[in-house]
């Protein structure tokens, strides 16, 4: 119940909160709002590209093959291969990754070992490309530099640890 | 960024050959841009909404308040940030924090763009930007609530007892993230 009202109850503190330090509260938020306009007006066209090729990605089939090559070699670090798929959608697809995910916990229980790596894998990782593209688009950034390398470590670093901690505690 | 995108697309060709998907490619191209456009609505209306309380957030002066909360963190991390930079950072972390994912990104991109003007590099991604995308790439996240309900939904005995195993994660990937994008920004050599 109180965590369905956290967003309302901040939007209502903020702006009795501005009320009460005199801020045009209404302005202010129709401002910010005109700011967001623009920020949008750089992040789809950034989206565009990135997500047709997330598209051609997921439909040729390759996320599949890359499922089954790595599936071996997760084995061998202790990662339940059923949690491989979820693993190869996460950074791609947040809607994809939680019914991959939800799958996972269906079939094999919640409280199975592998039904509980799945969720932890889910709540502690986040989807690396489409975050990437957010905010290059809206900073102009085409040339992202290290940074998909070092988030893609992260992810991986996630996924081990994840298999590690529900096997170990 | 270019370098990415061709490899996921080589990789797309080649498997569609691999597999005989190569009648779906075209098509799902074409969906893949479409998306994005819908998305970009649907996000539209939230970012502009979040926009509008972190304008309300810094003229009322609660995110200056919010920032010198978080200083002693996020002056280590972000060394070159101003204020601004300072005080959308520091509301990008505290509503990732709390799960509000839909109130980090909108702060969150606005942390970005002040950061990546401040470094006056354009184009090419600055260290600073590359930190706040990295640490937001990997998950702030507390009570991560959607899992918990999916868990709920499917007879997990005590849904939210999976919150340590989320906790010891996300702290590791964080880790790991800033790790790497301080060290790669030292390897690089190239400025703030």
């Amino acid at each position: 119940m109180m965590i369905a009202l956290t967003v309302p109850l901040i939007l209502l503190s903020v702006a009795a909160y501005g009320l009460y330090k005199r801020v045009d509260v209404f302005g202010a938020l129709a401002e910010g709002a005109k700011k967001g306009l623009s920020v949008i007006y750089g992040i789809v066209p950034a989206l565009i590209v990135l997500l047709t090729a997330i598209s051609m990605l997921r439909a040729s089939g390759a996320m599949d093959i890359a499922t089954e090559a790595l599936r071996p070699l997760c084995a061998r670090i202790g990662i339940p291969p059923e949690c491989v798929p979820l693993m190869i959608v996460r950074p791609f697809s947040g809607s994809g990754a939680l019914a991959v995910g939800a799958d996972i916990i269906i079939r094999h229980g919640a409280d199975s070992v592998v039904g509980r790596t799945a969720a932890v894998m889910l709540g502690s990782t986040e989807t690396t490309f489409y975050v990437l593209g957010l905010y290059c688009g809206a900073a102009g950034v085409s040339k992202s530099r290290y940074v998909l390398p070092a988030a893609l470590l992260a992810d991986i670093t996630g996924f081990v640890t994840a298999a590690l901690v529900v096997g170990k505690l | 960024m270019s370098f990415a995108w061709v490899i996921m697309v080589a990789a797309a060709v080649l498997a569609a050959l691999y597999t005989g998907n190569t009648g779906s490619l075209a098509q799902a191209a074409a969906d893949g841009a479409g998306s994005a456009v819908s998305l970009g609505i649907s996000l539209c209306g939230m970012i502009c909404l979040w926009c509008g309380v972190m304008e309300v957030m810094k003229r009322a002066g609660l995110s200056g308040k919010l920032s010198r909360l978080l200083r002693p963190v996020l002056s280590l991390l972000f060394p070159s940030a101003d204020g601004e930079a300072m005080d959308a950072v520091a509301a990008n972390m505290s509503a990732n924090l709390l799960g509000l994912g839909n109130a980090a990104t909108p702060m969150g991109l606005i942390a970005a763009k002040r950061l990546q003007k401040l470094s006056g590099r354009g184009a090419a991604a600055s260290d600073m930007f590359a930190l706040l995308v990295v640490i937001n790439t990997a998950s702030l996240q507390l009570i991560p609530v959607t899992i918990a309900a999916v868990r709920a939904a499917n007879g997990a005995a005590a849904p939210f007892d999976i919150l340590p195993h989320v906790w010891v994660t996300s702290a590791a990937s964080m880790a790991v993230a800033v790790f790497c994008a301080k060290l790669f920004a030292r390897l690089g050599g190239t400025g703030r």
